[in-house]
């Protein structure tokens, strides 16, 4: 009993002397990127992605995003497919949780079907790109566990481990940028045998609204396999003011015609 | 041909068209589109009725513009359709849509020739209405002719979404011609088909359809009223075939639980006409593995149980079968994906066995393999009989613009 009361007294003592521990540091940095951008209400971008083989070889294809911010749940997105033509028009919407399974509903257009789909397939390839759909999916802080790593200049650096056991990945290094709104300036995924598989670099950044930070081209790396994705952003529309109604099941249909 | 009714239609649908085009607002965007098909289809068994070709070469031509404005609130969409096939039958031309949409706040409404899917099986299409099947174009049903409509769509909140449809005119089904295989004995002339409503083919047709999803569970009710789309098929002793488009009340079910991996689905039609009345159901499960290999390979599998109260006169010969099939999707840059799968009778011992793939080649081509093959068709079976010896293999490639 008598030993118990000391050691809790020497781990106050220790935690007042150090400020946080790695895992508090590392939630605060998480929760300060999460409110640097609050706000945006809604978002429409176009992009290019931009799919290389280890020969150099490329393909393309374009799609555009449309986001609608929601904070007590997470964000709902419509992505709508553009090209190679032979998928024209098919499109995603997925409803956000900040616990739980994401809700999915795939639109093909050429039987004009909606389906619901699973949100299962975290680590699987968007669209045979190097993305995985966890990479793209709405970043919400209660999806990981963190770890403040260190310091170096304006560049914070935690790792994240996923709390979902569907996760590609054991862990991700993120670099944040403290003086420019905490933006993420690169991130390093480890796979499940937590080998550095993959790097994401963010780049062209451009702050709209004198608030929020996006880049303009994410370049992923996979280290493994040699091939890379780059993604090249038009400019972001925050003015479109969409709402519910832009994300409904019959939007999703007229969207994708 | 009663493409002259449909001249009218669309005609009406147009000037209804430059009349909401004159309303100008802001940006107008336009878009064009070309996807030009060639088509090998080949029979390998020597044909069952006389007349039947066993190559089928064929060409499709398939136009599609949209234009939209309004911040995309408001769009005209158009998309054609001509057939060229060796079965005069099967060459034909359809406006697969055009329609005008107009968008705001909780409500859509849409004006013209529209197609609409409802389901979530994927072995038979029971709730699935609204649209008259193009049935020469392919054997799955998934085909589906313009179909005339005013449809209003209504988002609530709480309460999920109405869909309300007036259908003023009813299309016929297609069939194949003399040369044609995957008919019967007796060539059906889609025009010899008459109604059983005096008024015809204009008969004012209405559904109604509510869709919902709480959580993991997707459900959507509905009801039509109004022409039948598929035909009735009467035998009497003589052998004589009476066959019409039947006054059919439709009433509709169709669940879908999506819980991790498992879409669990159920789909169920009640149908009421004066000659007939029936039930029949669908129910299944599909399971994905997904990423298998680290690189993108998913591997589904899909089990099915399909009973048709109608017994040996549901059309479509499923009444009372499995399907059992995988979707093997690679994810790779030119989505390549196959899919197989088998029906077999419960009762008899017919199968059929399908196979279907499909690639991007470069960034504007695709092609696409098919294969039917009807194995050990029992010959009780009064519908499926006539097919069994029309197995086929199919080729096409596609070029988009």
């Amino acid at each position: 009993m008598k030993s118990s009361i000391i050691s809790i007294l020497v781990f106050l003592v220790a935690s007042i002397a150090l400020g946080q521990s790695p895992e508090e540091r590392g939630l605060q940095i998480a929760k300060a990127a999460e409110k640097a951008d609050l706000g945006f209400k809604s978002s429409i971008v176009e992009l290019k992605m931009t799919l290389k083989n280890k020969n150099g070889q490329t393909s393309e294809r374009s799609l555009s995003t449309r986001t609608l911010e929601l904070t007590e749940d997470g964000d709902k997105s419509l992505i709508v497919f553009n090209s190679p033509k032979d998928v024209k028009g098919t499109s995603t919407l997925t409803f956000t949780h900040k616990v739980g399974s994401d809700d999915q509903w795939l639109y093909l257009p050429s039987i004009k079907r909606v389906k619901r789909i699973s949100s299962n397939n975290k680590s699987g390839p968007f669209v045979g790109s190097e993305f995985a759909y966890e990479d793209l999916s709405s970043q919400e802080v209660e999806k990981y566990s963190y770890k403040f790593l260190e310091e170096k200049g304006g560049v914070l650096v935690v790792e994240q481990d996923p709390v979902d056991p569907k996760s590609g990945y054991t862990r991700r290094i993120v670099s944040y940028n403290k003086d420019k709104g905490y933006r993420i300036e690169k991130v390093e995924f480890y796979d499940r045998k937590n080998a550095l598989l993959k790097t994401l670099s963010y780049s062209d950044y451009k702050l709209y609204k004198n608030k929020f930070w996006r880049a303009n081209v994410f370049k992923m790396v996979n280290h493994q396999s040699g091939k890379e994705t780059i993604l090249n952003f038009s400019d972001y529309n925050f003015d479109a003011d969409l709402s519910e109604d832009d994300f409904s099941q019959v939007a999703l249909q007229r969207a994708g015609n | 041909m009663k493409h002259n009714n449909l001249v009218l239609i669309l005609l009406t649908f147009f000037s209804l068209a430059l009349y909401a085009q004159s309303d100008k607002k802001k940006k107008v965007n336009h878009d064009f589109e070309l996807e030009l098909e060639a088509e090998y289809r080949y029979f390998f068994n020597d044909a069952q009725f006389p007349g039947q070709e066993s190559h089928f070469p064929a060409l499709a031509i398939k136009p599609g513009y949209s234009i939209d404005w309004n911040k995309g609130k408001e769009q005209i969409n158009f998309s054609g359709f001509l057939r060229l096939d060796r079965d005069e039958e099967r060459t034909h031309w359809d406006i697969r849509e055009l329609y005008y949409q107009k968008a705001k706040g909780s409500w859509e409404l849409n004006v013209g020739l529209k197609k609409v899917y409802w389901g979530v099986i994927e072995s038979n299409h029971l709730v699935d209405i609204i649209n008259q099947t193009d049935a020469v174009e392919t054997f799955d049903g998934e085909e589906k002719l313009g179909q005339p409509m005013v449809q209003f769509n209504w988002i609530t909140n709480n309460l999920g979404t109405f869909d309300f449809f007036y259908l003023p005119y009813h299309r016929k089904r297609t069939f194949s011609g003399v040369d044609g295989r995957l008919r019967f004995g007796t060539v059906i002339d889609k025009d010899d088909l008459n109604y059983e409503s005096g008024a015809e083919e204009w008969r004012q047709d209405f559904a109604v359809r509510w869709k919902h999803y709480f959580g993991i569970f997707d459900v959507a009710l509905s009801h039509f009223y109004g022409n039948g789309r598929e035909p009735l098929f009467l035998f009497d002793n003589q052998g004589n075939i009476n066959a019409f488009y039947p006054v059919i009340n439709q009433t509709g079910l169709e669940i879908q639980v999506t819980h991790d991996a498992f879409l669990w689905k159920l789909e169920s039609i009640y149908r009421d006409a004066k000659a007939q009345h029936f039930l029949a159901l669908a129910a299944g499960l599909e399971y994905t593995f997904s990423n298998i290999d680290g690189n993108g390979l998913d591997i589904g599998v899909l089990g099915e149980y399909l009973y048709d109260e109608r017994d040996e006169l549901a059309l479509s010969g499923l009444q009372n079968d499995v399907f059992f099939g995988s979707r093997i999707a690679f994810n790779d840059t030119q989505d390549t994906s196959i899919l197989i799968g088998g029906i077999l009778d419960l009762d008899a011992s017919s199968k059929i066995l399908s196979l279907e793939a499909s690639r991007r080649i470069g960034s504007s081509w695709k092609a696409e393999v098919e294969a039917r093959v009807f194995n050990t068709i029992d010959e009780e079976e009064l519908i499926l009989s006539n097919f069994k010896e029309d197995s086929f293999f199919r080729l096409s490639i596609s070029k988009f613009f």
